[in-house]
C-alpha cells in the first residue's frame, strides 16, 4: 500500500504502483504497427462501436479490401490519403491492471522529429520487426532512438510469425542478430516476443501456434513490467515555475514557489539550496490545494514555502545540499535536429531547460551518428531528423544533470529566434561550469 | 527507500501534469485566457486552475463564447460558479457578431451557430490581445484532436496547420510567438472522458443539471434526440415526445444531442460512461457528422 497522499484536499486515493504505463510504437503500415495497435485496442474492447463503424465504412469506400485499422489512428486527411503516419497520435486504453497511453509514432525517417516527440516521455518502446525480413534499417533506427531517449524498456515484437510457419529458428535468428547489435546501445531491458498482430498470436493471449515460446503475451508484459524503480527519488530537483504571492489581507506575507517535482522526495524541514545563487535555507511547508503535505515526489505539482525570505523566482532550482546539479555554462549534448534549416557551428539559438531560458551558441559539431551503423560521421552541418553530438556555450548557467541520470533535468530544446520553431531536442552528456 | 511508497494514482498523475501546463502558460505568456463552455471539461479546467494558483488569483480571465443557443441551465450555472470563484468573466456574443455584420446567420431547420462562433472567438481573442487560450479539448475525443499538441500554435488568422506542428518533446513547451499569433493550450490532452468524470466525482465538483437524467420533451432527427426548443423548428413528420434523457456533452441546443439515460447521480454517470460503447462526440454531436474530416477542417479555421 502506497503512502496515502492527501493530494490536494480530497480523500486519499489508493495509489497502485505503476498504475500508468506510457508506451510508444514506431513503424509504418508495412510493419503491422497499426494492426498491432488495432489488435490491442480491439481485444481489450477499447474501440467504440461508432469508431469501428467509421473504419469499416471508410475501408469499404477506399476499396482497401480489409478492415484498415490504420484509419483509427491516422487522424489527418493527409495521412489517410498517403497511407502513412506523419505525426504522433495518442490513444488510451485500460485493463484491470493498468491504464495505458500509447504514443503511436511515425516510422519514416523524414518524420523522426515527430517520433521523438511521442517517444520522449515513454516508459516503454515497442519496435516491430517483420519476421520475413529480419531487422531492417528502420528497426535499428527505432531501437537506437529509444535507447538515445533512454526509454527504460524496449520490446521487440517479431511480427508476421504466421508467414514464416511460426518457425522458432526464424525468431531465434532475429533475437540473436538484434541482441548482438544492441550491445552497442544503452538498453538495460530488452524483451523479444514472437507475434502475429493480424491473427492475435501472443498479443493479448498466449498463442497455441508457438508452444516453443515460454514468455508472456505482449499485453501481459505491458501490464506487469516494473516501472516504479525508473524514477529518480534520490536527488532533489525542483525547478521553480511560478511564484504565488496573493498579497491580499488573508495571505499578506504568503510567498509560495510553485513547480513540479522533477526528482527526489521533499519534506518539510529539509535543508535545501537554491541555484544558481547557492543560497541555503530549508523547506517550511509543502502546500497542496487542500492543505499541507507530508511529502512531495515526482511528478507532483506542489507549492513550496521556504524558511527564509530569499530572492527566488522562475528559472531557479531548489535542490538538496549534498549532491546538487552543476550550474553549467558549457554543455556537451546529443541532439535530434528538428529544424528545416540545418544546424551549423557558430549558430545561435534560444535554449529552454526546465523553466529556464538562456541563449546558446553552437561551439562545435562533433559528429553525426549514422543511425543504421551507429558509426560517427564527421560533418559540417546537422540536417533535419539527423542525430549528432554538439558542444554549446550558454549566456547564463543552467542547472543540469546528465540525461542518463535524470530525463527531466538532463533534457532541453533549442528554439530558432527568427522562426520561433523548436529546432532540436537535446540530451546532456556532460556539463561544465566554465 | 522503497519507490512503491512514492506513487501517484493515475488521476493524480494527470492532474500534476495539467497543473504544470497551467503554470507554464501563466509564466510564459503575457495575456492568457481560459475558454469556458460550462461543460464538464471546462469545469475540470477551472478546478485545475485553482490548484495551480491558489491562494493567489487566476493570472487570466475566463472567456465564454455565448452563441445565444445555450441551455439556460448552463448559463445559470456559469454565473453562480464564476461568482463563487471570484474570478473575472468575459462574455463574447455570437449575436453581437451577427448584429455587427461579422457573420451571417444560417437559415433553415438545420441552422446552427456552431461555425459562426469561430469568428466571435477569434474577434474576442484579437480585441483583448490574448496570446494564449486554454481549452478543454481532449485527444480521446476525435482523431484529429488525437494528433494535436498540448501547445497548439495558431497563425494570425487563428488557423491550425497540422503539418507545421512544433515538436513537443518531454514537457518542454515552446510558447514563443509573434504579435497577432496565439497558442491554444490543452491541459486535458491526455485525459479521457471517463477520467474527467472520475475526477469530477473524486473532487466532488458540481456540474450543470443537464448532465443528469431528467425528463424532457425531445424529438428525433438523423438518429439523435434533440431538446424541443425555440431555436430548432421541427421538420415535417418530427413529433416531440417525453423521455428520460441526459446530456453527455454541453454545446448548443441546436447541435447537441441527448442520450437516453436514467443516471441521476455522479456514480451512475461514471458507471454509464465506463460501459458505453459509443464515443461522446459520435453519440451527441451533429457538427462532427458533416464529413470524415469535419473536426480537422474546423480546427484549421480556428475552431476550439
Amino acid at each position: 500500500m502506497a503512502l496515502a497522499v492527501k493530494a490536494n484536499g480530497h480523500a486519499p486515493v489508493p495509489a497502485r504502483a505503476g498504475e500508468l504505463l506510457r508506451f510508444a510504437t514506431a513503424g509504418s503500415v508495412d510493419d503491422g504497427k497499426s494492426t498491432l495497435i488495432g489488435r490491442l485496442l480491439h481485444d481489450t474492447k477499447s474501440i467504440s462501436d461508432d469508431q469501428l463503424e467509421q473504419v469499416v465504412s471508410a475501408s469499404e469506400r477506399r476499396g482497401d479490401g480489409y478492415l484498415n485499422l490504420a484509419l483509427l489512428t491516422d487522424g489527418l486527411r493527409a495521412e489517410r490519403e498517403q497511407g502513412i503516419t506523419i505525426d504522433v497520435a495518442y490513444r488510451y486504453f485500460q485493463t484491470r491492471r493498468r491504464k495505458f497511453i500509447i504514443a503511436d509514432t511515425p516510422g519514416h525517417e523524414q518524420y523522426t522529429r515527430n517520433m521523438v516527440t511521442g517517444a520522449s516521455t515513454a516508459d516503454l518502446s515497442i519496435v516491430l520487426v517483420d519476421a520475413r525480413q529480419g531487422a531492417s534499417e528502420q528497426t535499428r533506427r527505432h531501437a537506437y532512438i529509444a535507447s538515445l531517449l533512454r526509454i527504460p524498456h524496449l520490446v521487440v515484437c517479431v511480427n508476421k510469425m504466421d508467414l514464416v510457419g511460426y518457425d522458432e529458428a526464424v525468431f531465434d535468428g532475429i533475437v540473436e542478430e538484434l541482441t548482438d547489435w544492441a550491445t552497442r546501445l544503452d538498453v538495460s531491458d530488452i524483451t523479444f516476443i514472437p507475434i502475429s498482430a493480424l491473427d492475435g498470436d501472443n498479443v493479448v493471449e498466449r498463442s497455441a501456434n508457438m508452444p516453443w515460446y515460454g514468455g508472456p503475451a505482449l499485453l501481459y508484459h505491458l501490464e506487469h513490467v516494473v516501472i516504479a524503480t525508473d524514477r529518480n527519488l534520490v536527488d532533489t530537483r525542483f525547478p521553480v515555475q511560478w511564484v504565488i504571492r496573493p498579497m491580499d489581507e488573508e495571505h499578506h506575507d504568503y510567498r509560495g514557489y510553485a513547480g513540479q517535482v522533477a526528482a527526489g522526495v521533499l519534506r518539510p524541514g529539509d535543508a535545501v539550496r537554491v541555484l544558481p545563487s547557492g543560497m541555503e535555507t530549508s523547506i517550511a511547508a509543502i502546500d497542496g490545494y487542500g492543505g499541507a503535505l507530508e511529502a512531495a515526489f515526482p511528478p507532483m505539482s506542489v507549492t513550496l514555502r521556504l524558511a527564509d525570505a530569499l530572492d527566488v523566482g522562475r528559472g531557479d532550482m531548489i535542490v538538496n545540499r549534498d549532491d546538487p546539479p552543476v550550474p553549467a555554462r558549457e554543455l556537451e549534448a546529443a541532439v535530434c535536429w528538428m529544424g528545416s534549416q540545418p544546424m551549423r557551428p557558430e549558430a545561435r539559438y534560444v535554449l529552454k531547460h526546465t523553466t529556464r531560458t538562456v541563449r546558446a551558441v553552437v561551439q562545435e559539431l562533433e559528429y553525426r551518428v549514422d543511425v543504421n551503423t551507429l558509426d560517427h560521421v564527421e560533418t559540417s552541418e546537422l540536417g533535419l531528423n539527423e542525430i549528432g553530438r554538439i558542444h554549446l556555450r550558454l549566456s547564463a548557467p543552467v542547472m543540469v544533470d546528465r540525461y542518463r541520470r535524470n530525463r527531466t533535468i538532463g533534457s532541453f530544446i533549442l528554439i530558432d529566434e527568427a522562426s520561433n520553431d523548436t529546432v532540436a531536442a537535446g540530451m546532456v552528456i556532460h556539463a561544465s561550469s566554465t | 527507500m522503497n519507490p512503491r511508497h512514492y506513487e501517484l494514482s493515475y488521476l493524480q498523475t494527470l492532474e500534476a501534469e495539467s497543473i504544470h501546463v497551467f503554470r507554464e502558460v501563466a509564466a510564459e505568456f503575457e495575456r492568457p485566457v481560459l475558454l469556458f463552455s460550462g461543460g464538464k471539461d471546462s469545469l475540470v479546467l477551472l478546478r485545475l486552475a485553482e490548484k495551480a494558483f491558489r491562494p493567489g488569483r487566476f493570472p487570466f480571465p475566463i472567456l465564454h463564447v455565448d452563441t445565444g443557443h445555450n441551455f439556460p441551465e448552463v448559463l445559470e450555472f456559469r454565473d453562480r460558479l464564476i461568482k463563487h470563484l471570484g474570478e473575472r468573466l468575459i462574455v463574447a456574443s455570437v449575436q453581437d457578431s451577427i448584429d455587427a455584420g461579422r457573420v451571417t446567420e444560417e437559415t433553415g431547420p438545420r441552422a446552427s451557430r456552431n461555425r459562426l462562433q469561430i469568428v466571435t472567438l477569434l474577434d474576442a481573442l484579437a480585441e483583448h490581445r490574448f496570446d494564449a487560450a486554454f481549452g478543454g479539448a481532449r485527444r480521446d475525443e476525435e482523431r484529429a484532436r488525437a494528433k494535436e499538441r498540448v501547445f497548439s500554435f495558431r497563425d494570425d488568422f487563428g488557423q491550425w496547420d497540422p503539418k507545421r506542428q512544433r515538436p513537443e518533446p518531454w514537457n518542454l513547451y515552446n510558447g514563443r510567438i509573434r504579435a497577432g499569433e496565439h497558442v491554444r493550450v490543452f491541459p486535458l490532452s491526455n485525459w479521457t472522458e471517463l477520467d474527467v468524470w472520475q475526477y469530477i466525482a473524486t473532487e466532488g465538483l458540481e456540474v450543470p443539471s443537464i448532465y443528469f437524467a431528467h425528463s424532457r420533451q425531445v424529438f428525433e432527427r438523423d438518429g439523435m434526440l434533440y431538446a424541443l426548443n425555440q431555436h430548432l423548428p421541427l421538420i415535417d413528420g418530427e413529433a416531440p415526445f417525453e423521455a428520460s434523457i441526459r446530456y453527455r456533452t454541453v454545446g448548443d441546443m441546436t447541435c447537441t444531442g441527448a442520450v437516453r439515460s436514467t443516471a441521476a447521480t455522479l456514480e451512475q454517470v461514471v458507471r454509464e460512461i465506463a460501459a458505453s460503447r459509443i464515443t461522446e462526440r459520435g453519440e451527441t454531436r451533429a457538427d462532427d457528422r458533416v464529413t470524415e474530416a469535419a473536426m480537422e477542417d474546423r480546427k484549421r479555421e480556428g475552431y476550439f
